[in-house]
């Protein structure tokens, strides 16, 4: 089985994001970068499925600037078996983003693409299903557990309210949440071999697809500050407050 | 051009979540259109007829769909979606699995998590797990829109809205995918995303034990739901459905009462738009009383028995 991982580079995050003065967008010049971490568990369990055996290959892709090459060398140390960068200086949106990974699905084939299921930037959560949909394939969001069959996945998802087990046919997307499995680190010498792994680009423009964004965005912005609180000093004050000032509990 | 509501349902009743669909759909131009798929919905469908704002009633009842299965529900959307100016369904599990496949058929730009609407064309979304606020502009013929519940209020009012119902014809469903299990957690507390009080704990509360033996008499005093920090789902105090944060449930109750968290950014970003916010946290410099309005500096073991019993 060969599967695809896309990865996504955005702010790390232990940064504090900040809107630019002008509200154009936030600001990212000169801030560390990083992998998302729910794609760092969704090539992680591509990993894994390698070393069972289960999996032949594992891609990893990216969709941006130039300078998503540094997170595709991280993906290459961290077990992936090959890269591919379709560059572009749009800001893509996830439609577009699923329509560049459905071209090149077209082209490579795999049976399995596994992504985060949000990037923590814009938090859409949608590019997996997009790209389901625009492949007429099945799809298991918010997996916890990934069991492979012969030619079916068994996917445990997190709901509201409890787990969901969905038997689906391959090929299949699967976005990854958070208890899936903890990612390993780079060792250094994982991290000397990827740079002798391949890393392919290609121009976004060459897949003569329509990428261009459809959202204007007016302003990013802080959103408003909650008033001051204050500090009670005992129970009884605590429960005097919300009774007669916060009027939440009868 | 109509609004299009698809409403997310709980075994066959509908989830009170409509109603903020409906106020979120209120403020958008035409009439609004209430889509129920699922299977033996009569209930849903009772409900539906009291609520106000609605003008249609669309049903689509059938055994093939009584497992939420996103690739199936997406069909049933895509044989009536070109009728509509906006769909809209919650920023929830349910809305967040089909919903975009429905816009990618319709090679439309989906807008995810709304916590303000304009107008017909301008919207406002968190980024950055909320720490940022982005005012966008779109203007594709059809918006889908994932709602964040927690942003708008629930429109009131129980009456006879006369709606023209409709039994829409099922379209060919594709066999992806089925539900072969489904493990809810059984429980008579209010459900997390929909409580007015929740009783929230973290890392402070030290065992599971604890967090279930101080917490839920708490609760259950306050006819409150459980909620809980990432570090205390991770550490095994809390099953996973109950953390509140960035990648849990993001909520706005009446009243909050974190005891024990710290107040991580990912956490702040689930809970910091509840109305009435109370710390409980034995660390005067916790980052959770920053946006607590009421901040109360103890030992949670002490606080929190007490608390309980003087309610």
């Amino acid at each position: 089985m060969k599967i695809l991982v896309p990865v996504k580079r955005v702010l790390d995050y232990n940064i504090k994001p900040r809107a630019k003065s002008d509200g154009s967008g936030v600001e990212l010049s000169g801030l560390k970068m990083a992998m998302n971490p729910f794609d760092e568990i969704a090539l992680e369990e591509a990993v894994r499925l390698k070393e069972k055996n289960v999996a032949t290959e594992v891609i990893a892709v990216s969709c941006g600037q130039v300078s998503s090459q540094d997170i595709l060398r991280t993906a290459l140390a961290l077990g992936a078996d090959r890269a591919i960068l379709i560059e572009t200086d749009y800001d893509l949106e996830p439609l577009a983003v699923a329509k560049c990974l459905a071209k090149l699905i077209d082209k490579e084939q795999p049976n399995l693409v596994i992504c985060g299921k949000q990037a923590i930037d814009d938090d859409s959560n949608q590019t997996g299903q997009i790209l389901a949909a625009l492949l007429g394939w099945s799809q298991a969001t918010f997996a916890s557990k990934i069991e492979v069959t012969q030619d079916h996945l068994d996917v445990t998802r997190e709901i509201d309210g409890g787990l969901e087990t969905v038997h689906v046919s391959l090929p299949s997307v699967v976005t990854t949440d958070l208890r899936l499995n903890e990612p390993r680190f780079a060792t250094l010498p994982n991290i000397m071999k990827a740079k002798k792994k391949p890393l392919e680009t290609i121009s976004a423009q060459s897949l003569q697809i329509d990428i261009a964004p459809r959202i204007r965005v007016l302003k990013v912005r802080e959103p408003d500050p909650r008033p001051a609180g204050i500090k009670v000093d005992s129970v009884d004050t605590l429960i005097e407050k919300l009774k007669t000032d916060a009027k939440v509990i009868g | 051009m109509a609004n299009l509501i698809i409403a997310e349902l709980e075994k066959s009743s509908l989830k009170s979540s409509v109603r903020q669909l409906i106020t979120a759909a209120n403020k958008l131009q035409g009439d609004n259109h209430l889509l129920l798929i699922g299977y033996q919905i009569g209930d849903a469908l009772a409900q539906a007829k009291q609520l106000p704002g609605i003008k249609k009633i669309l049903v689509v009842d059938n055994p093939a769909l009584g497992d939420e299965s996103p690739e199936k529900t997406t069909e049933i959307v895509l044989s009536i979606a070109t009728n509509y100016s906006h769909i809209l369904t919650p920023a929830s599990a349910f809305g967040k699995n089909f919903l975009p496949r429905v816009a990618a058929r319709l090679d439309m730009t989906q807008i995810s998590d709304v916590i303000a609407i304009q107008d017909a064309t301008h919207f406002s979304r968190p980024i950055y797990a909320g720490s940022l606020i982005a005012d966008i502009e779109v203007t594709e013929s059809i918006i889908p829109l994932t709602i964040r519940i927690s942003a708008f209020d629930a429109v009131m009012g129980d009456e006879d809205n006369q709606a023209e119902i409709t039994h829409l014809a099922l379209p060919d469903l594709p066999q992806l995918s089925q539900r072969i299990a489904l493990q809810l957690h059984e429980s008579s507390r209010p459900n997390l995303d929909s409580a007015k009080i929740v009783v929230s704990g973290g890392r402070g509360l030290g065992s599971e034990e604890n967090f279930h033996q101080l917490l839920e008499p708490l609760a259950d005093k306050l006819s409150a739901a459980l909620g809980a920090s990432r570090a205390a789902v991770d550490l095994g105090y809390a099953p996973n459905d109950y953390q509140v944060g960035q990648t849990g449930k993001i909520i706005a109750p009446q009243l909050y009462i974190a005891v024990g968290i710290s107040g991580a950014i990912q956490h702040l970003a689930g809970m910091k738009n509840s109305k009435c916010i109370v710390a409980i946290n034995k660390d005067p410099d916790a980052a959770i009383f920053s946006i607590a309005d009421y901040s109360l500096v103890g030992d949670l073991n002490e606080v929190v028995p007490e608390l309980t019993s003087k309610l």
